[in-house]
């Protein structure tokens, strides 16, 4: 189509002009079958984006120390000059709030809005984790909420009681997440309806557990029943549920930082297949208008120069390596789908049957709905892939002095790279699995978590710290011990420490 | 299908809450920082911030997490010379090590200092926390020189400018009201019959008739209510207001006889830099004078006064002479808050001692807010040192401390501005 004219390739953008670029993209975008939630784009400053960083992407969030000390970090390593500014945040919201930053120029901001208005939006409201597990519909309600919530109890309780209750929270906040039982959805009005006979229910239901009138003994002696019957994983959910002392504020508390953390538990588990897809998305996006002579070469020029910036892999001896590059990765298996659906070799019909030849539209739409990083890079990472990466796997057994190479990109490696590399976003294997085995109702209402190595891996040292957070939440004395593989226990730590506790 | 909104306009500071718990949560760890830093600053950076430190072991925030060791897998890429089965000696260092993401925050646990800067005002209010400028609150009441013209609610009467027109109509709205509810309660009752008597089949002309007129006639009288009336008007009314004078002047007094070496100076210099630091918290405007003596006292600039060196005796009356003439002429203390500060290596004629007494006590004292003496020395004290602790025993404005070294300025500050309930009482 070449008698059509080119777009203003600026270098400085306008409103009117980002529309007409927001206009041809969604044309290419609905041409690709790619179903979003309505976007609102909204420029910032470089100052906004950096209070942007520091609520870890929430538009808007409670107050706490944390993000100020996160913002006092970003804005040391921005003017310094050490870091560059994202170009863009997105949040998985409907409508899918976007945010461009005032510096870009059109070109940047053409391809900002392909990646984040059509890639991760699309991905947002089509993957199967996000789906099930986040409303976006309801999100920015939520988070409205809970901030004026934590301002309520500020006002009411005092800044340091809530920082203190948060703090304890934070510290848990990884295991505040239900890995395999769907969450319910979030709703404004119900949640305001609900948190008040949720906070009478609640205390009620601890009161008869922790009720101090005599069971009959007998009747325990038999059953010497177990409290939590199954070890429970989300210490956050247990904590809200079961703690005996912790009022109902406190509960309320608990909740919101558990809930905020399930929001983004399906971002933590879709990072490569997230970035891959929207950087996959700009890069076609913006071809096909460069195909039909929308935008010029020097557009084109500036585009591929930052687009490859971004989807770069140095490789593991460069001195700017630091681990796999999600972006890269993520983007070369999807163009690496779509080249076994157009042009597959010898090889990939052999590895992938059942795609090699298909529609690559169809199949990256499958691929991008129905995965999270562990399983897409167990299906779809191919030997051609792995070829080009050069990828090679380091076992490092900590009782040798050495580590050892145990596999590479080699007709013998191909399948312990691919489940290595899977491995290594398992987010079951990446956290520590610590669970909640035993509330002692009957006896002392001590806490016990157990910790269960995975390949000997031992837990970091601060535990201890950690302890003390959760002997805030619960209390009474907490404990973690650790199960070894034959069965065994042993203590980590417990809260209070035992001399302390004879001492006073 | 896209909204573009432009929040560039909106406040930048979303985070400006968290950053202020931020300093409130470590503020113990941010005073020592600042306190620490105080004496290496000069008089040129007034109005800087400063570069706080904290260790970042104080900021950690524990999670549980995977530790070092265990056996791990890590996938790279840019194999170039690796072959399976080789073996590498362990690195040392994270390259290579770990697993990936979670442990490069997780061993961050390294000495360094994490480093940010806090505002000129956030300076300040961490330096002079707990301080406070003595009888501020108690001579401000009978200095009042200046007034403000401030809002004071409403009235009836006033000039057609100062109508308010909202509380106006309001009161039109009311005075409608109050005067035609009665009315309008009976012109419903009589509508009611009305329409009772056209419902019903017999026709009665006569009755009808009546109401029909009585309506007409209620519902004139509801219309000459009159709109507006004078007696709505209201007028915003003003009032005057006195204001405690902001403008202050600071008197720097010292001695550059030929005792006074320049370190001494120095120590002087920051003691002066603090005090202006301070009164800049609480005045909006700001004069210092800087009065130098030996033998005779001279007013000079702030370059001569910290630099100039001068040799002879000793006379401190008259710098407190120059002090009371210039008040005189230049700083009346109806309109200004006038602060003195002298500092001395101690060193003064010795018959020249209860004169200076005699003039803090009967001119100088009576006028001033606050005067505070420091001596820097590290001799044993003089005769001016025993003739002010007089002066301190009969006025409680007045301060007196001694400095040995560069170290007490600080602290001493601290303590001659202190609140202290005593010595406002």
């Amino acid at each position: 189509m070449a008698n059509s004219t080119p777009l203003d390739d600026g270098p400085d953008w306008t409103f009117p002009l980002l529309q007409t670029y927001q206009d041809e993209i969604e044309r290419v975008a609905k041409h690709y079958r790619l179903s979003t939630y309505p976007n609102q784009i909204e420029v910032i400053t470089a100052e906004q984006m950096m209070d942007a960083y520091a609520s870890i992407g929430m538009p808007i969030g409670y107050n706490h120390w944390t993000f100020g000390k996160k913002f006092i970090e970003t804005e040391q390593t921005y003017k310094r000059g050490y870091m560059g500014l994202a170009y863009e945040i997105v949040i998985n919201s409907d409508p899918c709030i976007a945010y461009l930053m005032e510096e870009n120029s059109v070109t940047m901001q053409a391809l900002v809005m392909a990646h984040a208005c059509y890639g991760h939006n699309s991905f947002f409201k089509n993957n199967y984790l996000f789906k099930s597990w986040t409303d976006a519909s309801s999100i920015i309600d939520y988070l409205l909420f809970a901030k004026n919530y934590v301002a309520k109890c500020e006002q009411k309780y005092g800044i340091d009681e809530v920082e203190t209750c948060l703090d304890a929270c934070h510290a848990l906040m990884n295991h505040g997440v239900d890995r395999y039982k769907r969450p319910q959805k979030l709703s404004l009005d119900e949640e305001l309806k609900k948190q008040e006979e949720r906070a009478e229910y609640l205390q009620s239901q601890v009161n008869l557990l922790w009720r101090t009138l005599p069971e009959q003994k007998e009747n325990k002696a038999s059953t010497a029943h177990r409290f939590p019957r199954e070890p429970q994983e989300n210490i956050l959910y247990f904590i809200e549920k079961n703690a005996p002392l912790l009022a109902p504020w406190q509960r309320e508390l608990v909740r919101i930082v558990r809930k905020i953390s399930q929001y983004f538990y399906p971002q933590k588990q879709t990072q490569v297949m997230n970035e891959g897809w929207a950087c996959f998305w700009h890069y076609t996006i913006l071809n096909h208008l460069y195909d039909e002579g929308k935008v010029t070469d020097k557009f084109m020029m500036e585009f591929l120069h930052n687009h490859t910036n971004v989807v770069s892999q140095p490789s593991y001896d460069s001195k700017f390596y630091s681990g796999i590059n999600p972006y890269a990765l993520g983007f070369n298996m999807f163009m690496d789908i779509k080249r076994i659906c157009e042009a597959p070799t010898q090889e990939d019909k052999q590895w992938f049957p059942e795609i090699a030849g298909a529609d690559w539209l169809e199949t990256v739409h499958f691929a991008m709905e129905n995965f999270k990083d562990e399983s897409f890079i167990l299906q779809y990472l191919s030997p051609k892939l792995m070829r080009d990466m050069k990828f090679f796997n380091i076992h490092d057994d900590q009782n040798n002095s050495y580590v050892e190479v145990s596999a590479i990109h080699n007709e013998a490696g191909y399948k312990e790279i691919r489940s290595k590399l899977s491995e290594q976003y398992n987010l079951s294997i990446l956290e520590s699995n610590i669970q909640i085995t035993d509330a002692d109702v009957d006896g002392d209402r001590s806490l016990t978590l157990c910790y269960t190595p995975q390949s000997d891996v031992p837990l970091a040292n601060n535990h201890k710290d950690v302890l003390q957070h959760l002997n805030y939440l619960w209390k009474f004395d907490v404990k973690l011990v650790e199960e070894s593989n034959s069965g065994s226990q042993k203590v980590l730590s417990q809260w209070p420490e035992p001399e302390t506790k004879k001492a006073s | 299908m896209a909204n573009f909104i432009d929040r560039r306009l909106n406040a930048k500071n979303k985070s400006t809450v968290n950053r202020q718990r931020f300093i409130r949560r470590y503020k113990n760890q941010i005073k020592q920082s600042v306190e620490g830093a105080i004496n290496k600053r000069g008089v040129t950076d007034v109005n800087s911030g400063e570069d706080v430190s904290i260790t970042k072991k104080d900021l950690s925030e524990p999670m549980f997490h995977r530790g070092k060791g265990g056996v791990r897998d890590q996938v790279h890429p840019g194999n170039d010379q690796f072959s399976p089965g080789d073996k590498i000696p362990r690195p040392q260092g994270g390259q290579g090590q770990g697993s990936g993401e979670g442990n490069a925050s997780a061993d961050g646990e390294g000495n360094d200092d994490f480093v940010f800067s806090i505002s000129k005002d956030e300076y300040l209010n961490i330096l002079f926390e707990n301080l406070e400028l003595p009888n501020l609150e108690k001579n401000q009441l009978d200095k009042l020189i200046e007034y403000k013209t401030v809002r004071n609610g409403y009235c009836a009467e006033g000039v057609p400018a100062n109508i308010d027109i909202v509380k106006s109509l309001q009161g039109s709205i009311a005075r409608r009201i109050a005067m035609t509810s009665s009315k309008r309660r009976e012109l419903k009752s009589l509508k009611d019959e009305l329409s009772k008597l056209d419902a019903s089949p017999v026709a009665e002309t006569q009755a009808r008739k009546r109401l029909v007129k009585a309506i007409a006639e209620l519902e004139a009288k509801i219309a000459k209510v009159p709109f507006i009336d004078s007696f709505d008007l209201r007028y915003r009314n003003y009032a005057k207001q006195a204001v405690p004078t902001s403008k202050a002047v600071m008197f720097c007094l010292m001695d550059v006889s030929g005792s006074m070496d320049q370190a001494t100076k120095d120590i002087a210099k920051r003691f002066y830099i603090l005090l202006y630091l301070f009164l800049t918290k609480t005045y909006k405007s700001i004069d210092v004078v800087y009065i130098r003596h030996h033998t005779q006292a001279k007013e000079v600039d702030e370059q001569e006064f910290f630099y100039s060196q001068e040799t002879g005796g000793t006379i401190a009356s008259s710098a407190l002479e120059l002090m009371k003439e210039i008040i005189e002429q230049r700083y009346s203390d109806s309109q200004w808050n006038i602060y003195g500060a002298q500092a001395s290596d101690g060193d003064n004629w010795a018959d020249d001692s209860p004169h200076c007494r005699q003039l803090l006590e009967q001119s100088l004292m009576p006028k001033c807010r606050y005067f505070s003496y420091i001596e820097i020395t590290q001799r044993a004290h003089q005769t001016l040192w025993q003739q002010y602790e007089l002066v301190q025993k009969s006025q409680p404005h007045f301060a007196m401390s001694h400095i040995k070294s560069a170290e007490d300025i600080y602290p001493v500050f601290r303590e001659l501005f202190s609140k202290k309930s005593a010595q406002a009482a």
